[in-house]
């Protein structure tokens, strides 16, 4: 087969979901952070959300397994440290896909800024870690119902 | 070039600490007093293994023996660790596990904001990585101290045997040998003792404000970091830790 592109890697892993909140792309969550040719060895850099989140070893399966499925045959995964992620890698879709999804999008102020829920904004933090390392517990005042909140970081 | 002896030895030091502390943590997994405490001390002990990772992956990378961050982890034996005797403590109360917590996360975000200027990228590059997550590690420490030691009578004499238990273990953190001559002299890493003024100021800062009193004894141990001498309760954390390793040899997932 032709050499795929560059751009056409990159939707293909747009396509492939975050194996713990699967509303969102490996690609909105702005951990891929390199796609490159060299020869006909396709290099992919992928940064951890945190050091030990055990989703890693997943991510680089998945990823493994959907380039392959298109015919990637020579594929080299990297992990890259620097410059560490961050929650302002998340690309706009990916935000408002938490938000509908019910988790509270990051927010520079380091809460959320409404709930999820009812866009309730009389928020109060129920625990500062939630069901995956990225996450912390809120809870919204007027409707009641607690939420995820994706930390800044 | 740095001493590649000497650099091994300081990132067996830093992956150590993260690897017993975090396994330590890790023992409170379905034993905590509510669900919320139980989810952050494992994320919390979740990051600390991950930190292993790194460290101990470079040091096997320096050390160019072949052996991995598993290897290091599994299959050495109390002597050839280099963890702080802080870390290797058994948890006790909830109360002391925290004040455990709070005393190590304070020493690690400094020792790690530091390292993110070292000159070897790559420390300096898992330091930026791990400095974020300890921040919130802090974060969360500090403010269980104050909620604990500032709480009913029961919660505040608990933290004050806490903090009067574990005090003796926080000079070693400041200790300086040979490996840190190294370090400092090749701009890897600084002077452990450079780290105290701004550990007292923070830790200070915590305790008032948690109604706890800072011992004066000025006592303490060490042995740890060296590998000179562990405490009894090392050896008893590996044999679980490394039980399976050591049980089936090469086992993999
Ligand atoms: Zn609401």
């Amino acid at each position: 087969m032709d050499q795929p592109s560059v751009d056409t890697i990159w939707d293909w892993l747009d396509q492939v979901p975050d194996p713990e909140i699967p509303v969102i792309s490996l690609v909105d969550l702005g951990i891929i952070r390199d796609v490159r040719w060299e020869g006909d060895v396709l290099n992919v850099a992928v940064t951890p959300t945190y050091s030990g989140c055990p989703a890693t070893t997943v991510i680089k399966f998945d990823i493994e397994a959907a380039l392959r499925d298109r015919g990637i045959e020579k594929l080299v995964l990297t992990t890259q440290l620097s410059p560490p992620w961050t929650t302002d890698w998340l690309s706009d879709k990916g935000r408002a896909a938490l938000e509908k999804f019910g988790i509270a999008p990051p927010s520079a102020k380091g809460e959320p800024d409404r709930c999820p829920n009812c866009g309730g904004t009389d928020l109060e933090r129920t625990s500062q870690f939630g069901s995956t390392p990225c996450k912390a517990l809120w809870r919204c005042r007027d409707c009641l119902e607690p939420f995820d909140y994706f930390k800044c970081i | 070039m740095a001493d590649q002896n000497a650099l091994f030895e300081f990132l067996l030091r830093m992956g150590d600490n993260s690897l017993i502390l975090g396994h330590r943590v890790s023992e409170w997994c379905g034993h905590a007093p509510v669900l919320e405490e139980d989810i952050a001390l494992a994320n919390t002990a979740l990051d600390l293994i991950g930190q292993t990772q790194m460290w101990l992956g470079l040091a096997g990378e320096v050390e160019g023996k072949g052996r991995t961050a598993d290897d290091l982890a599994f299959l050495r034996d109390a002597w050839d660790f280099r963890n702080l005797l802080l870390c290797e403590l058994p948890n006790g109360d909830f109360g002391r596990t925290l004040m455990r917590q709070f005393l190590y996360d304070a020493w690690s975000s400094i020792m790690l904001a530091r390292l993110i200027g070292s000159s070897d990228p790559r420390v300096a590059e898992i330091a930026a990585k791990a400095s974020k997550e300890v921040a919130y590690h802090v974060e969360r420490s500090g403010d269980t101290v104050v909620g604990l030691g500032d709480g009913t009578e029961e919660s505040h004499q608990r933290m004050q045997a806490a903090l009067d238990y574990l005090w003796p273990y926080v000079g070693e953190m400041f200790d300086g040998d040979a490996v840190d001559t190294a370090m400092v002299k090749a701009g890897i890493a600084p002077d452990p003792a450079s780290l105290r003024e701004e550990y007292d100021a923070l830790v200070g800062r915590v305790l008032t404000q948690a109604t706890l009193t800072n011992p004066t004894d000025t006592f303490h141990h060490k042995g740890g970091r060296t590998g000179y001498m562990h405490t009894e309760h090392l050896g008893h954390l590996l044999t679980s830790m490394q039980w399976l390793q050591r049980a089936y040899p090469g086992a993999t997932w």
